[in-house]
Protein backbone atom coordinates (compact mmCIF):
# COMPACT_ATOMS: atom_id res chain seq x y z
CA UNK A 1 0.00 0.00 0.00
CA UNK A 2 2.21 3.07 -1.42
CA UNK A 3 -0.74 5.49 -0.78
CA UNK A 4 -3.50 5.74 1.52
CA UNK A 5 -5.87 6.07 -1.85
CA UNK A 6 -9.35 7.09 -1.14
CA UNK A 7 -9.13 9.58 1.53
CA UNK A 8 -5.90 11.48 0.25
CA UNK A 9 -6.71 10.87 -3.47
CA UNK A 10 -7.54 14.16 -5.31
CA UNK A 11 -10.94 15.58 -5.76
CA UNK A 12 -12.76 13.06 -8.23
CA UNK A 13 -15.97 12.58 -6.75
CA UNK A 14 -17.20 8.95 -5.53
CA UNK A 15 -19.71 6.73 -6.70
CA UNK A 16 -23.13 7.59 -4.07
CA UNK A 17 -22.84 3.92 -3.16
CA UNK A 18 -19.36 4.30 -1.66
CA UNK A 19 -20.63 7.02 0.48
CA UNK A 20 -23.51 4.71 2.35
CA UNK A 21 -21.24 1.93 2.49
CA UNK A 22 -18.97 3.78 4.61
CA UNK A 23 -21.68 5.79 6.67
CA UNK A 24 -23.84 2.79 7.14
CA UNK A 25 -21.38 0.18 7.59
CA UNK A 26 -19.56 2.37 10.27
CA UNK A 27 -22.98 3.14 12.06
CA UNK A 28 -24.20 0.01 12.39
CA UNK A 29 -20.90 -1.39 13.91
CA UNK A 30 -20.61 1.54 15.84
CA UNK A 31 -24.77 0.68 16.99
CA UNK A 32 -23.89 -2.41 17.55
CA UNK A 33 -20.57 -1.71 19.79
CA UNK A 34 -22.88 0.80 21.69
CA UNK A 35 -25.69 -1.96 22.53
CA UNK A 36 -22.75 -4.57 23.85
CA UNK A 37 -21.26 -2.46 26.55
CA UNK A 38 -24.32 -0.74 27.24
CA UNK A 39 -25.35 -4.71 28.18
CA UNK A 40 -22.50 -5.25 29.48
CA UNK A 41 -22.06 -2.66 31.94
CA UNK A 42 -25.95 -2.04 32.78
CA UNK A 43 -26.32 -4.50 35.75
CA UNK A 44 -23.10 -2.83 37.08
CA UNK A 45 -24.10 0.32 36.99
CA UNK A 46 -27.42 -0.60 38.19
CA UNK A 47 -25.50 -2.18 41.36
CA UNK A 48 -23.74 1.16 42.04
CA UNK A 49 -26.91 2.72 41.93
CA UNK A 50 -28.26 1.07 44.43
CA UNK A 51 -25.62 0.58 46.78
CA UNK A 52 -25.02 4.47 46.42
CA UNK A 53 -28.70 4.94 47.44
CA UNK A 54 -28.45 2.15 50.19
CA UNK A 55 -25.09 4.07 51.86
CA UNK A 56 -26.91 7.58 51.33
CA UNK A 57 -30.32 6.55 53.07
CA UNK A 58 -28.59 4.26 56.12
CA UNK A 59 -26.03 7.04 56.87
CA UNK A 60 -29.05 9.60 56.74
CA UNK A 61 -30.72 7.93 59.30
CA UNK A 62 -28.92 6.76 62.12
CA UNK A 63 -29.12 3.28 63.75
CA UNK A 64 -30.64 1.57 60.96
CA UNK A 65 -29.11 -1.26 59.31
CA UNK A 66 -31.68 -2.02 56.90
CA UNK A 67 -34.65 -0.50 54.89
CA UNK A 68 -37.76 -0.65 52.28
CA UNK A 69 -38.78 1.14 50.00
CA UNK A 70 -42.46 2.85 49.90
CA UNK A 71 -44.23 3.64 46.55
CA UNK A 72 -46.08 6.89 47.71
CA UNK A 73 -46.37 9.87 45.49
CA UNK A 74 -42.71 9.54 45.80
CA UNK A 75 -40.70 6.55 46.79
CA UNK A 76 -39.88 7.01 50.44
CA UNK A 77 -37.27 4.36 52.23
CA UNK A 78 -38.72 3.30 55.89
CA UNK A 79 -35.43 2.59 57.87
CA UNK A 80 -35.64 0.11 60.96
CA UNK A 81 -32.90 -0.72 63.42
CA UNK A 82 -31.62 -3.52 64.36
CA UNK A 83 -34.33 -4.42 66.44
CA UNK A 84 -37.06 -4.18 63.94
CA UNK A 85 -38.12 -0.79 64.95
CA UNK A 86 -39.08 2.18 62.78
CA UNK A 87 -35.58 4.48 62.45
CA UNK A 88 -37.33 7.23 60.97
CA UNK A 89 -38.04 7.77 57.02
CA UNK A 90 -35.86 9.07 53.90
CA UNK A 91 -36.80 10.75 50.96
CA UNK A 92 -35.73 12.73 48.25
CA UNK A 93 -36.12 16.54 47.33
CA UNK A 94 -34.76 18.25 44.44
CA UNK A 95 -34.30 22.67 44.07
CA UNK A 96 -32.51 24.11 41.73
CA UNK A 97 -29.40 25.66 42.86
CA UNK A 98 -26.65 28.08 41.81
CA UNK A 99 -25.54 26.45 38.54
CA UNK A 100 -28.15 22.88 38.50
CA UNK A 101 -30.32 20.85 40.05
CA UNK A 102 -29.58 19.87 43.37
CA UNK A 103 -30.96 16.13 44.73
CA UNK A 104 -30.95 15.57 48.36
CA UNK A 105 -32.16 12.43 50.59
CA UNK A 106 -32.81 13.33 54.18
CA UNK A 107 -33.89 11.10 56.97
CA UNK A 108 -36.89 12.18 58.94
CA UNK A 109 -37.25 10.41 62.66
CA UNK A 110 -40.85 10.82 64.13
CA UNK A 111 -39.63 9.59 67.09
CA UNK A 112 -37.64 12.44 67.46
CA UNK A 113 -39.53 14.78 64.95
CA UNK A 114 -36.95 16.34 63.73
CA UNK A 115 -34.50 15.86 60.20
CA UNK A 116 -31.93 13.90 61.82
CA UNK A 117 -29.30 13.81 58.44
CA UNK A 118 -28.90 14.73 54.82
CA UNK A 119 -27.14 13.66 52.21
CA UNK A 120 -26.45 15.62 48.98
CA UNK A 121 -27.06 13.16 45.96
CA UNK A 122 -26.25 15.38 42.95
CA UNK A 123 -24.86 18.76 42.94
CA UNK A 124 -23.00 21.06 40.26
CA UNK A 125 -21.97 23.92 42.53
CA UNK A 126 -19.11 25.93 42.32
CA UNK A 127 -16.13 23.96 43.96
CA UNK A 128 -14.69 25.45 46.64
CA UNK A 129 -18.34 27.74 47.07
CA UNK A 130 -21.52 26.36 46.83
CA UNK A 131 -20.29 22.47 46.82
CA UNK A 132 -19.34 22.73 50.38
CA UNK A 133 -23.20 22.43 50.83
CA UNK A 134 -21.51 18.85 51.01
CA UNK A 135 -18.94 19.03 53.06
CA UNK A 136 -18.82 22.40 55.34
CA UNK A 137 -18.59 20.67 59.00
CA UNK A 138 -21.17 23.62 60.80
CA UNK A 139 -23.38 23.58 57.60
CA UNK A 140 -23.67 19.45 57.82
CA UNK A 141 -24.38 19.84 61.56
CA UNK A 142 -27.34 21.87 61.05
CA UNK A 143 -29.13 18.61 60.06
CA UNK A 144 -28.45 16.51 63.03
CA UNK A 145 -31.51 17.70 64.79
CA UNK A 146 -33.49 20.09 62.61
CA UNK A 147 -36.86 20.24 64.24
CA UNK A 148 -40.00 20.10 62.19
CA UNK A 149 -42.36 19.53 64.90
CA UNK A 150 -46.23 19.48 64.38
CA UNK A 151 -48.48 21.98 65.06
CA UNK A 152 -50.80 20.99 67.94
CA UNK A 153 -53.42 20.06 65.62
CA UNK A 154 -51.09 17.77 63.67
CA UNK A 155 -51.60 19.17 60.42
CA UNK A 156 -49.10 21.64 59.78
CA UNK A 157 -45.92 22.36 60.64
CA UNK A 158 -45.13 24.50 63.99
CA UNK A 159 -42.24 25.85 62.75
CA UNK A 160 -41.19 25.70 58.91
CA UNK A 161 -37.64 25.53 58.47
CA UNK A 162 -36.04 28.60 57.69
CA UNK A 163 -32.62 29.44 56.48
CA UNK A 164 -30.88 32.46 58.75
CA UNK A 165 -27.26 34.05 58.20
CA UNK A 166 -24.17 32.58 59.24
CA UNK A 167 -23.54 32.09 62.99
CA UNK A 168 -27.16 33.51 63.82
CA UNK A 169 -28.80 30.23 64.39
CA UNK A 170 -30.51 30.25 67.80
CA UNK A 171 -33.78 27.88 67.04
CA UNK A 172 -33.47 24.15 66.38
CA UNK A 173 -35.40 25.10 62.94
CA UNK A 174 -32.87 27.29 61.74
CA UNK A 175 -30.47 26.51 59.17
CA UNK A 176 -27.15 28.78 59.07
CA UNK A 177 -26.09 29.55 55.57
CA UNK A 178 -22.77 29.32 54.31
CA UNK A 179 -21.30 32.60 53.93
CA UNK A 180 -20.13 32.78 50.29
CA UNK A 181 -22.84 29.79 49.35
CA UNK A 182 -26.48 31.78 50.01
CA UNK A 183 -28.04 30.80 46.92
CA UNK A 184 -26.92 27.13 47.42
CA UNK A 185 -27.80 27.00 51.08
CA UNK A 186 -30.78 28.60 50.45
CA UNK A 187 -32.14 26.24 47.42
CA UNK A 188 -31.09 23.35 50.30
CA UNK A 189 -33.14 25.20 52.64
CA UNK A 190 -36.04 25.58 50.43
CA UNK A 191 -36.06 22.22 49.26
CA UNK A 192 -36.01 20.76 52.68
CA UNK A 193 -39.12 23.66 53.83
CA UNK A 194 -41.07 22.63 51.18
CA UNK A 195 -40.59 19.21 51.26
CA UNK A 196 -41.40 18.92 54.83
CA UNK A 197 -44.27 20.54 54.88
CA UNK A 198 -45.81 18.15 52.48
CA UNK A 199 -44.56 14.97 53.73
CA UNK A 200 -43.89 15.26 57.56
CA UNK A 201 -47.77 15.56 58.13
CA UNK A 202 -48.30 13.07 55.83
CA UNK A 203 -45.89 9.99 57.17
CA UNK A 204 -46.10 11.27 60.79
CA UNK A 205 -49.85 10.00 60.22
CA UNK A 206 -49.05 6.87 58.81
CA UNK A 207 -45.75 6.59 60.68
CA UNK A 208 -47.30 3.25 62.53
CA UNK A 209 -47.99 1.69 59.23
CA UNK A 210 -44.55 1.31 58.48
CA UNK A 211 -43.36 -1.98 59.23
CA UNK A 212 -40.01 -4.08 58.93
CA UNK A 213 -41.91 -7.30 57.87
CA UNK A 214 -42.60 -8.85 54.96
CA UNK A 215 -46.14 -6.78 54.01
CA UNK A 216 -46.22 -4.30 52.17
CA UNK A 217 -43.43 -2.66 50.11
CA UNK A 218 -40.55 -3.85 47.87
CA UNK A 219 -37.70 -5.43 50.23
CA UNK A 220 -34.55 -3.83 49.83
CA UNK B 1 4.37 13.74 5.81
CA UNK B 2 6.19 11.49 3.15
CA UNK B 3 3.90 9.08 2.14
CA UNK B 4 6.18 6.05 1.48
CA UNK B 5 7.67 5.83 5.49
CA UNK B 6 3.84 5.13 5.89
CA UNK B 7 3.92 1.56 7.36
CA UNK B 8 6.77 1.26 9.62
CA UNK B 9 5.96 2.56 13.34
CA UNK B 10 8.74 4.24 14.99
CA UNK B 11 9.47 5.10 18.61
CA UNK B 12 8.77 8.41 17.70
CA UNK B 13 4.97 8.19 16.63
CA UNK B 14 4.69 7.09 20.34
CA UNK B 15 7.64 9.74 21.77
CA UNK B 16 6.41 13.13 19.39
CA UNK B 17 3.42 13.70 21.59
CA UNK B 18 4.42 13.52 25.14
CA UNK B 19 6.39 16.49 24.76
CA UNK B 20 7.71 18.09 21.60
CA UNK B 21 4.50 17.87 19.89
CA UNK B 22 2.25 17.85 23.29
CA UNK B 23 -1.33 18.63 22.34
CA UNK B 24 -1.79 20.62 25.04
CA UNK B 25 1.50 22.72 25.46
CA UNK B 26 2.65 23.26 22.10
CA UNK B 27 -0.85 22.75 19.80
CA UNK B 28 -3.30 23.99 22.64
CA UNK B 29 -5.80 21.60 21.50
CA UNK B 30 -8.79 20.21 23.27
CA UNK B 31 -8.76 23.78 25.80
CA UNK B 32 -12.16 23.24 27.16
CA UNK B 33 -11.42 20.26 29.28
CA UNK B 34 -8.07 21.47 29.85
CA UNK B 35 -9.24 24.58 31.57
CA UNK B 36 -12.99 23.16 32.84
CA UNK B 37 -12.29 20.00 34.65
CA UNK B 38 -8.68 19.83 36.06
CA UNK B 39 -9.64 21.32 39.46
CA UNK B 40 -8.36 18.37 41.15
CA UNK B 41 -5.43 16.05 40.01
CA UNK B 42 -8.03 12.80 40.42
CA UNK B 43 -10.53 14.75 37.60
CA UNK B 44 -7.34 15.76 35.82
CA UNK B 45 -6.00 12.47 35.55
CA UNK B 46 -9.21 10.69 34.50
CA UNK B 47 -10.21 13.04 31.72
CA UNK B 48 -7.30 12.56 30.02
CA UNK B 49 -7.23 8.61 30.70
CA UNK B 50 -10.82 8.82 28.99
CA UNK B 51 -9.54 11.18 26.30
CA UNK B 52 -6.44 8.75 26.14
CA UNK B 53 -8.88 5.85 25.47
CA UNK B 54 -10.96 7.50 22.95
CA UNK B 55 -8.21 8.58 21.00
CA UNK B 56 -6.32 5.17 20.67
CA UNK B 57 -9.44 3.31 19.61
CA UNK B 58 -10.95 6.49 17.28
CA UNK B 59 -6.79 6.72 15.88
CA UNK B 60 -6.81 2.69 15.42
CA UNK B 61 -10.61 2.72 13.77
CA UNK B 62 -10.18 5.22 11.50
CA UNK B 63 -7.21 4.00 10.38
CA UNK B 64 -8.20 0.69 9.49
CA UNK B 65 -11.12 2.30 7.89
CA UNK B 66 -9.33 4.52 5.94
CA UNK B 67 -9.31 3.21 1.96
CA UNK B 68 -12.89 2.72 2.66
CA UNK B 69 -14.05 5.77 3.96
CA UNK B 70 -15.01 8.31 1.01
CA UNK B 71 -13.01 11.86 1.56
CA UNK B 72 -16.80 13.87 1.31
CA UNK B 73 -18.18 11.97 4.36
CA UNK B 74 -15.04 11.71 6.38
CA UNK B 75 -15.23 14.14 8.99
CA UNK B 76 -19.15 12.70 9.74
CA UNK B 77 -17.88 8.94 9.45
CA UNK B 78 -14.94 9.94 11.78
CA UNK B 79 -17.27 11.61 14.36
CA UNK B 80 -19.67 8.83 14.61
CA UNK B 81 -16.68 6.33 15.06
CA UNK B 82 -15.93 8.83 17.94
CA UNK B 83 -18.90 9.48 19.74
CA UNK B 84 -19.53 5.86 19.46
CA UNK B 85 -16.00 5.45 21.82
CA UNK B 86 -17.21 8.46 23.90
CA UNK B 87 -20.62 6.55 24.52
CA UNK B 88 -18.42 3.73 25.50
CA UNK B 89 -16.62 5.46 27.97
CA UNK B 90 -19.14 6.82 29.28
CA UNK B 91 -21.19 3.81 30.13
CA UNK B 92 -17.35 2.12 31.42
CA UNK B 93 -17.22 5.36 33.80
CA UNK B 94 -20.11 4.83 35.06
CA UNK B 95 -19.97 1.14 36.45
CA UNK B 96 -16.36 1.96 37.26
CA UNK B 97 -17.33 4.89 39.68
CA UNK B 98 -20.60 6.91 39.66
CA UNK B 99 -18.76 9.55 42.06
CA UNK B 100 -16.61 9.80 39.46
CA UNK B 101 -18.82 10.22 36.69
CA UNK B 102 -20.76 12.80 38.98
CA UNK B 103 -17.79 14.53 39.20
CA UNK B 104 -16.33 14.85 35.53
CA UNK B 105 -20.20 15.31 34.82
CA UNK B 106 -20.80 16.60 31.62
CA UNK B 107 -17.48 17.19 29.88
CA UNK B 108 -17.31 13.40 29.42
CA UNK B 109 -19.82 13.75 26.25
CA UNK B 110 -17.67 16.81 24.90
CA UNK B 111 -14.72 14.56 24.34
CA UNK B 112 -16.58 14.20 21.15
CA UNK B 113 -15.74 17.37 20.00
CA UNK B 114 -12.38 17.64 21.63
CA UNK B 115 -10.46 19.14 18.58
CA UNK B 116 -7.48 16.91 19.19
CA UNK B 117 -9.45 13.83 18.34
CA UNK B 118 -11.05 14.89 15.28
CA UNK B 119 -7.74 16.36 14.54
CA UNK B 120 -5.48 13.52 15.09
CA UNK B 121 -8.26 11.27 13.60
CA UNK B 122 -8.13 13.64 10.42
CA UNK B 123 -4.54 14.95 10.18
CA UNK B 124 -2.52 11.10 11.20
CA UNK B 125 -4.57 8.23 11.44
CA UNK B 126 -6.55 8.69 7.99
CA UNK B 127 -2.80 8.55 6.33
CA UNK B 128 -0.67 6.40 8.13
CA UNK B 129 -1.19 2.41 9.04
CA UNK B 130 -3.13 1.28 12.22
CA UNK B 131 -0.25 0.71 13.90
CA UNK B 132 1.64 3.97 13.87
CA UNK B 133 -1.91 5.44 14.13
CA UNK B 134 -1.89 3.77 17.48
CA UNK B 135 1.13 4.55 18.75
CA UNK B 136 0.13 7.88 17.75
CA UNK B 137 -2.97 7.64 19.87
CA UNK B 138 -1.23 6.69 22.69
CA UNK B 139 1.46 9.04 22.60
CA UNK B 140 -0.95 12.06 22.41
CA UNK B 141 -3.08 10.77 24.92
CA UNK B 142 -0.80 10.04 26.88
CA UNK B 143 0.85 13.73 26.60
CA UNK B 144 -2.79 15.07 26.98
CA UNK B 145 -3.22 13.22 30.62
CA UNK B 146 -0.02 14.34 32.12
CA UNK B 147 -0.72 18.09 30.77
CA UNK B 148 -4.24 17.83 32.46
CA UNK B 149 -2.44 15.87 35.84
CA UNK B 150 -0.27 18.86 36.05
CA UNK B 151 -2.77 21.52 35.51
CA UNK B 152 -4.87 19.25 38.08
CA UNK B 153 -2.33 18.59 40.32
CA UNK B 154 -1.06 22.53 40.29
CA UNK B 155 -4.64 23.88 40.82
CA UNK B 156 -5.93 21.34 43.96
CA UNK B 157 -2.45 22.03 45.52
CA UNK B 158 -3.25 25.54 45.75
CA UNK B 159 -6.52 25.85 45.75
CA UNK B 160 -7.41 22.96 48.26
CA UNK B 161 -3.99 22.65 49.86
CA UNK B 162 -4.17 18.98 48.73
CA UNK B 163 -3.30 15.89 45.93
CA UNK B 164 -5.85 13.32 45.04
CA UNK B 165 -7.55 14.20 47.88
CA UNK B 166 -5.12 13.78 50.47
CA UNK B 167 -4.15 17.51 52.59
CA UNK B 168 -0.37 17.54 52.23
CA UNK B 169 0.16 21.73 52.91
CA UNK B 170 -0.27 22.58 56.59
CA UNK B 171 -3.70 23.65 58.16
CA UNK B 172 -2.02 27.10 58.29
CA UNK B 173 -2.46 27.54 54.78
CA UNK B 174 -5.03 29.47 53.50
CA UNK B 175 -6.21 27.77 49.96
CA UNK B 176 -6.58 30.21 46.99
CA UNK B 177 -9.65 29.59 46.12
CA UNK B 178 -9.71 31.32 42.71
CA UNK B 179 -7.15 28.03 41.71
CA UNK B 180 -9.84 25.92 41.79
CA UNK B 181 -12.45 28.14 40.21
CA UNK B 182 -12.31 28.79 36.49
CA UNK B 183 -10.04 31.65 36.47
CA UNK B 184 -7.50 29.62 38.22
CA UNK B 185 -7.19 27.00 35.01
CA UNK B 186 -6.66 30.18 32.73
CA UNK B 187 -3.79 31.61 35.41
CA UNK B 188 -2.43 27.95 35.78
CA UNK B 189 -2.15 27.12 31.94
CA UNK B 190 -1.06 30.80 31.15
CA UNK B 191 1.95 29.89 33.72
CA UNK B 192 2.83 26.59 32.34
CA UNK B 193 2.78 27.68 29.19
CA UNK B 194 5.39 31.05 30.23
CA UNK B 195 7.87 28.22 31.57
CA UNK B 196 7.62 26.05 28.61
CA UNK B 197 8.26 28.63 26.75
CA UNK B 198 11.26 30.13 28.72
CA UNK B 199 12.43 26.44 29.05
CA UNK B 200 12.49 26.25 24.95
CA UNK B 201 13.82 29.89 24.42
CA UNK B 202 16.99 29.03 26.25
CA UNK B 203 17.75 26.09 25.29
CA UNK B 204 17.30 27.61 21.58
CA UNK B 205 19.10 30.80 22.93
CA UNK B 206 22.68 28.53 23.96
CA UNK B 207 21.98 25.73 20.85
CA UNK B 208 22.61 29.25 18.67
CA UNK B 209 25.55 30.61 20.97
CA UNK B 210 27.15 27.01 20.43
CA UNK B 211 26.88 27.26 17.02
CA UNK B 212 28.07 30.77 16.85
CA UNK B 213 30.54 29.68 18.94
CA UNK B 214 32.18 27.15 16.97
Amino acid sequence: MSRPEIIASDATPRPAWQMYRAMVGTGIFCALLIVAVFLYTLPVIERNRAAALEKAVLEVLPGATRFRRYDLEQPVYAAFDAGGELAGIALEAQRMGYQDTIRILYGYDPARQAVVGMQVLESRETPGLGDKIEKDPVFVDNFTALDVRLAADGTQLANPIVLVKPGQKTRPWQIDAISGATISSQAIADMLRDSTVRWVPLLWGMRSEFSADEEAGDER
Amino acid sequence: MNAEQGNTPTADDFLKGLWRENPVFVYLLGMCPVLAVTNSAINGLSMGLATLFVLTLSNTLVSVLRNIIPREVRIATFILIIATFVTVVDYLIQAISLELHKSLGAFISLIVVNCLILGRAEAFASRNGPARALLDGLGMGLGFTLALLCMGGVRELLGNGSLFGVAVLPAQFQPWIVMILPGGGFFTLGVLLLLINAAKARRQARAQTLEGAS
